[in-house]
């Protein structure tokens, strides 16, 4: 099996993979970075979402082979100690209920803070359209994203 | 005060070292670790020593506490409020309290379970119980250190002091001496207007570590050594697995084994299995090489059952209610009271095959050896899944352990045990320890879905336009979905409801308020019309309704209390300002009662760009003492969510036995556009005993839905889904 190098949260890994595998089951098997979640493994829900080169993209679909120097960054680094604005929202929101899908919720919520800070609840609405959440956190999640957003 | 006997459930209350496998319980804390990260700023430090008061509480010497949540946790939350409850009555600082989850252990807990919203109104005792006894144990042993009685101490936030006098002694010093003590025969409660932490809004005990990405779920769980499986089921109901390419695929990259594994077991209870009962299994090291492994299948099925269609199911259902169907209440003389009226009308209501689709699909990890079974991962239903393993086994229970992680959602899949079962199965075919993964794909096809419901309603109005006739009938697939001693029943002189089963050989199971989430919408949505013929405002309809059951019900057996139900329709019409006509909002409402707890909702929407699009939700709730007032209006919102998607987007449909649908390209969940712009929640304030409220939310949202979509676009909407051949909202 290929050797590749990647970039993670600031840290360089070598991981010996089939060429193929998405860069979610390199996070979650090799890696042991759980916090990317496994939810439909077609890019349709959203559970997977990291950043890679600062953008939210769905791992699932990433095969190793096409990530090269890119940086990648998943919910483990995000911020140091959980405190990111978007994270700090979640908590001041209480969001989550059963919390599986959050994880990819923040980084998508993130990355569309990074390309605008002062998103309308359409512009919301259309970034985080690609997220289920299946207990409907909906509401919660559009408040959360609007506090960070004031930070 | 109130006295309560502490017989009830007594075990839970013994010291742990002298309960049989309490020993269990001590030392389970791979996943919460000693302290939680919430607790990182707190002034406590980290107990040398932990002391066992009874089954639910270990305090630390340094005053730390851990309290033991017993149930599930599915995202009802609550893993917070259960121990909310032990805190209150211990009378320690919340922020003190470290909450662990309970292993199953049915010798201390009654009711390990999630399901039937039922885990705070069956906790409520035993909980506030396990506080009181505990904190009057460490009332004891201060006592007695000090050589006075109990009546001359009292306590507040973990420290006991004498009434008149400069003493004080906290939990964590005198926790030591508390052990071993008898259990009271006889605690007191407190009185509810002395609550200081219910009623209060805690914030989820979980929410650092989710927000963080840390790894809570069963599919986060690892085990040194441990493989990694999936399963291949039949792709249609009625076929079953013959034979497949064994060999090709167990030399394939990263397999090491590939089987058939079979998971029938003597006297299968509800929640097992009930269709594929043979799997593939194929085990692996990664999670994508099984994946790949999956692809290379090639497979040999034989049929045997009749492959079923969509189409084939609703005529079936049409079939049964046009047959003879069992009365299951009659009231008056609802066929002279049709004759009679006036105005009569009846329309049919109907709702397909759903899957729960948890956001975290199926899994299990087991551990099988010749003389124990250890399992870890999502489950509802510990206990069954114990019982079903050791069916499977052929082991005693006491030789079974399971523990129960985080889940990433329930919604009654995990109810269910076969995942647990199977990884079982597998794990003991290979001799050693194995995480089960379902792909989503394998999570959809695989049954256990919501049944398909079809029902008819019809109404008779007097000259004065006053319901005297009502008539309810009701098919499912395999079950009907009518209950006929809920409203209307009781508020109708002449009225009636006949009920039967229509044979599939499509697996269902309890989803989300079962029943409920389609009877109450169609329920409701008809109210309206009916409503709307007698000339008469919806809220103003009901209440009249419910008047007559207040004052002169109709038979014995109704089983909702009408005055509670009345409530929360006055509480969202007064909160909704009902009656006050805004530009452009068309607005629907409905109430229901089920899983104990009262909930009216009304729907604002607006017609943007010629579509419906939800502007706000008004939402009424009585559910007695609410624990946790902000983690209850999160549970409303979500399920007000939930019902409203699936019923406008979802559905689960067959052709020749195969589901047509298996991923979310396919499959439509509601998503954040298609959300309402607010949901506010309002409580009836009572001191009844509290209720749950992980169901109650779910099942008006769809009559208030449907109503409000007919306020909107002059439309009424019968059969879910509603959108599926409209245009899409939002």
């Amino acid at each position: 099996m290929p050797e590749y190098k990647l970039r993670i949260n600031g840290t360089s890994y070598s991981v010996d993979v089939d060429s193929d595998t998405p860069l979610l089951w390199v996070l979650r098997d090799e890696l042991n970075l759980l916090g990317t979640k496994f939810g439909c493994g077609i890019g349709q829900c959203g559970a997977c979402t990291v950043h890679f080169q600062g953008a939210a993209v769905r791992s699932c679909l990433i095969e190793v082979s096409t990530i090269g120097i890119s940086e990648i960054t998943t919910i483990e680094g995000l911020s140091e100690d959980g405190d990111h604005p978007v994270q700090k929202a979640w908590l001041e929101h209480d969001v989550p209920q059963c919390g599986y899908c959050q994880s990819g919720q923040i980084m998508n919520a993130a990355a569309l803070l990074i390309e605008n800070p002062k998103p309308t609840d359409k512009d919301i609405d259309n970034a985080m359209s690609g997220n289920i959440c299946r207990c409907g956190t909906y509401v919660r999640i559009k408040q959360a994203i609007k506090t960070a957003s004031n930070q | 005060m109130t006295k309560i006997q502490t017989q009830y459930n007594r075990r839970s209350f013994l010291k742990i070292s002298a309960a049989a496998g309490g020993g269990m319980l001590i030392g389970f804390s791979w996943l919460t670790g000693c302290i939680s990260e919430g607790k990182k700023d707190e002034t406590l430090a980290i107990p040398n020593e932990w002391f066992d008061i009874n089954g639910y509480i270990k305090i630390g010497d340094t005053g730390l506490v851990t309290i033991y949540s017993p149930n599930p946790e599915i995202g009802q939350n609550v893993r917070t409020s259960m121990p909310m409850i032990v805190a209150e009555e211990l009378d320690v600082d919340w922020q003190h309290v470290v909450v662990e989850q309970a292993p199953l252990n049915t010798g201390f807990y009654n009711n390990q379970i999630a399901g039937g919203s039922q885990s705070i109104r069956r906790g409520w005792h035993p909980l506030r119980m396990a506080g009181a006894t505990a904190r009057r144990m460490l009332l004891e042993a201060t006592a007695k250190e000090w050589g006075v009685e109990v009546t001359v101490l009292t306590v507040a936030n973990g420290i006991i002091k004498e009434i008149n006098g400069d003493r004080t002694m906290s939990y964590g010093e005198i926790a030591s001496k508390a052990v071993g003590l008898d259990v009271p025969e006889e605690v007191e409660l407190k009185d509810i207007k002395d609550f200081k932490l219910i009623s209060t809004s805690v914030k989820n005990v979980d929410g650092k570590k989710i927000v963080t990405g840390k790894p809570l779920f069963g599919l986060d769980f690892q085990r040194e050594g441990m493989q990694l499986a999936m399963i291949q089921h039949p792709p249609a109901f009625g076929m079953k697995v013959k034979d497949f390419n064994e060999a090709d695929i167990k030399t394939m990259p990263g397999i090491s084994d590939a089987f058939i594994v079979d998971i029938t077991i003597p006297e299968p209870g509800y929640f097992d299995e009930k269709g594929f009962l043979q799997l593939i299994a194929i085990v692996g090291k990664t999670t994508w090489q099984l994946m790949k492994a999956k692809k290379a299948l090639q497979v040999n099925w034989e049929q045997i059952s009749e492959p079923e269609s969509s189409e084939m199911h609703l005529k079936r259902m049409e079939e049964t209610l046009a047959s003879e169907m069992g009365e299951s209440r009659k009231d008056g003389n609802p066929e002279a009271a049709f004759k009679k009226a006036t105005k009569v009308i009846e329309r049919s209501y109907s709702a397909p095959f759903l899957p729960h689709n948890t956001m975290e699909p199926m899994n299990f990890f087991a551990n099988v050896t010749e003389t124990s079974a250890e399992l870890i991962g999502p489950t509802q239903t510990p206990q069954a899944l114990e019982g079903s393993v050791s069916k499977l086994l052929g082991l005693p229970i006491e030789d079974i352990t399971v523990n129960m992680t985080r889940m990433g959602g329930g919604f009654g899949r995990r109810l269910y045990v076969n995942f647990g079962v199977e990884a079982a199965a597998i794990s003991k075919k290979i001799g050693g320890p194995v995480k089960l993964i379902y792909t989503r794909e394998d999570d959809m096809t695989q049954g256990t879905y919501k049944p398909a419901y079809l029902a008819t309603y019809k109404a008779g109005l007097d000259e004065n336009n006053n319901l005297i006739a009502f008539s309810v009938k009701g098919t499912g697939l395999p079950e009907s979905p009518v209950f006929e001693n809920r409203f209307p029943a009781g508020t109708v002189e002449n009225y009636i409801a006949e009920k039967a089963s229509t044979k599939t050989n499509i697996t269902t199971g309890a989803w989300r308020a079962p029943r409920s989430h389609f009877i109450a919408g169609a329920e409701q949505s008809f109210l309206d019309e009916v409503a709307e013929l007698a000339g008469k405002d919806p809220i103003d309809f009901r209440l009249e309704l419910l008047d007559k059951a207040i004052s002169n019900p109709i038979g014995k057996r109704n089983d909702y209390d009408a005055s509670r139900y009345a409530g929360v329709l006055k509480l969202v019409k007064e909160k909704s300002n009902w009656g006050q006509e805004t530009p452009g909002i068309h607005r629907g409402v409905a109430a229901y009662f089920c899983h104990n707890s009262y909930v009216a909702e009304v729907i604002d929407i607006a017609m943007e760009d010629n579509k419906p699009k939800i502007k706000k939700v008004w939402c009424a709730v009585d559910c007695g003492i609410v624990i946790n007032p902000d983690a209850a209006v999160n549970m409303m919102q979500g399920g007000v969510i939930d019902g409203i998607g699936h019923a406008m987007y979802s559905q689960l449909t067959f052709k020749d036995g195969l589901p047509q649908q298996s991923n979310f390209n396919q499959y439509r969940l509601i998503r954040h556009s298609q959300a309402p712009e607010a949901i506010e929640v309002f409580f009836v304030e009572n001191n009844i005993d509290p209720t749950g409220l992980g169901e109650p939310g779910l099942p008006p949202a769809i009559g208030a839905l449907a109503n409000a979509l007919y306020q909107a676009t002059g439309e009424r909407y019968y059969h879910q889904p509603f959108m599926s051949y409209k245009p899409v909202m939002g």
